[in-house]
């Protein structure tokens, strides 16, 4: 099977621009993949695009073809939305069509404007990835039902806040030195636990900011790359995705995200490759317990370990596994529909050494990338390898 | 509310209703799988032969939270716990009322009543102890 290749990217910075709206967002974010890929936007065949709460944020529906405006790309163009895994749901099919055949060219990303609705208007707005008859009417929010997972985990496989905060400590850690990270400044454990409590166990500190910002990515199949001598020295080589009951209270494990397990089973067997060989993940971070259940989705931990892998140093840039060298969507910020495709990008860039933080990742040939959507009803994860150096 | 809204709710509604009766159900299709309505389907195994079952008197708490950021449906109701509690054939999730929040814990026993919001007055699911 031909390799789909990662031409180029482009990210805004993410953080607090509520007057910056996602088609100036998305503008950016693609003139940078553009110019990093050294494609022409007359080749592209396709638009895919992720955007969960246009409607609400922007008043805006129908986002692929203004996007496709945006980035000046004369393609059909559709949106996708899978609450937070919407550009990842979009990578997955970008790959998958350019692997059938039918495109030679994708532009795929994502954008999301958040912060001009303020913090209730955005909590509102995110709860609606929530079942609106049987979660958010009994009043739960997206953090809410990130907490009723931890504590959920906690009685069953132990661990406590501290845990947490030791997550929270190494994304911001991590962000320090990325420039379009949302924060870019150390915190301390006891920041974390001193924080002002969102839903018990988790507090301002667990929690990712609510951000602004985009994501572009510039896919070829193979022969393009190599037909046009493109720079392209990393491949998406493994794409899967799960799915699980819409609200938590109807899933078989309330500490478990068996979707993202069933993704990250299917993203290795379709790459050819397992756990054991990943040098580095960007995981989703929405709220610190996330991470837990991510690498022990991803059988980079077992269960019930994934909970002191930040505290023991596994997870740390100069640990085992490196989880969230970006700052991740704690520290990185979380535009909900950019998210997917940002990680995407993460990786490639890390795997491509062209990562301020690529040194702590010097001989890495694999990375993984896991978006999920609302409480893991959805889950992509995707294998990125180094084909070509 | 709007007539809009009620026609929307169609089937939610109802349970709340019958909830309020004292007389809360859950769906169950021949092979035991336990779901809430609206639902023509079972989710479990896609049998369409549902029919309603009595939940049982009281359920127990199995995950719980004490919300202190709530939507704006809930801005005057915070802090308030929600809760996931198991009923047998469902787990249902509810804020739990009618006890102080430090004292909320993993499996404490409660049954259904239904309770309304303080910022909106619509009808919430609550778990009381029992």
């Amino acid at each position: 099977m031909s390799d789909v290749r990662v031409a180029g990217v482009g990210l805004t910075p993410f953080g607090n621009t509520p007057e910056r709206t996602s088609r100036d967002l998305f503008a950016e974010a693609s003139i940078t993949a553009f110019e990093d890929s050294g494609v022409s936007r007359t080749d592209v065949d396709a638009l895919l695009y992720g955007n969960f709460m246009g409607e609400l944020a922007e008043h805006q529906g129908h986002q692929g073809p203004l996007m496709a405006e945006a980035a000046g790309v004369q393609a059909p163009a559709t949106r996708y939305e899978s609450a937070c895994a919407s550009s990842g749901a979009a990578v997955r099919d970008a790959v998958m069509r350019i692997r059938n055949g039918e495109d030679d060219v994708i532009l795929v990303g994502g954008a999301e404007r958040m912060t001009n609705l303020g913090t209730a208007g955005a909590t509102e707005a995110l709860a609606i990835a929530a079942d609106d008859l049987w979660e958010v009417r009994a009043g739960m929010t997206f953090p809410g039902a990130y907490a009723l997972m931890a504590q959920a985990y906690f009685a069953e496989y132990g661990g406590e806040h501290e845990d947490l905060a030791h997550i929270a400590v190494k994304n911001h850690e991590n962000a320090m030195t990325n420039d379009k990270a949302q924060y870019q400044s150390a915190i301390e454990v006891s920041d974390v636990l001193e924080a002002p409590q969102v839903s018990t166990p988790l507090g301002l500190y667990d929690s990712c900011p609510i951000s602004d910002g985009a994501a572009a990515i510039v896919l070829t199949s193979e022969a393009y790359a190599d037909e046009h001598d493109l720079e392209a020295p990393v491949a998406i080589t493994g794409t899967g995705q799960g799915g699980d009951r819409m609200a938590l209270h109807d899933r078989e494990y309330l500490a478990r995200s068996p979707a993202a397990r069933e993704a990250g089973a299917e993203a290795y067997a379709d790459a050819g490759i397992d756990a054991a060989d990943v040098d580095l993940a960007e995981v989703h971070d929405c709220f610190t317990i996330a991470e837990v259940l991510a690498i022990e989705s991803l059988d980079l931990f077992p269960v019930g370990e994934g909970i002191s892998a930040a505290r023991d140093g596994r997870t740390t840039a100069d640990g085992e596994t490196p989880i969230n060298l970006s700052g991740g969507l704690k520290a990185k910020g979380h535009p909900v529909g950019a998210t997917g495709a940002s990680q995407i990008a993460e990786v490639a860039t890390l795997l491509a050494g062209d990562h301020p933080n690529s040194s702590f990742v010097e001989d890495a040939t694999a990375g993984l990338a896991h978006n999920a959507g609302g409480t893991v009803a959805s889950a992509t994860v995707h294998v990125l390898e180094v084909v070509d150096r | 509310m709007s007539d809009a809204a009620e026609i929307q709710d169609a089937g939610f509604d109802d349970w709340i209703d019958a909830a309020t009766a004292g007389e809360a159900y859950a769906l169950e299709c021949p092979n035991g799988h336990g779901s809430l309505p609206p639902r023509r389907v079972c989710p479990d195994c896609g049998s369409t032969e549902l029919e309603e079952v009595p939940l049982p008197d009281t359920g127990e708490i199995e995950t719980f939270t004490v919300t202190h950021v709530p939507t704006p449906a809930f801005a005057d109701d915070a802090p308030y716990a929600t809760a996931i509690a198991d009923f047998g054939p469902v787990r249902i999730t509810g804020q739990v009322v009618g006890i102080d929040l430090e004292r909320v814990e993993t499996g404490l026993e409660v049954e259904l009543e239904i309770t309304v919001s303080e910022t909106t007055g619509d009808r919430v699911i609550g778990f009381s102890p029992v």
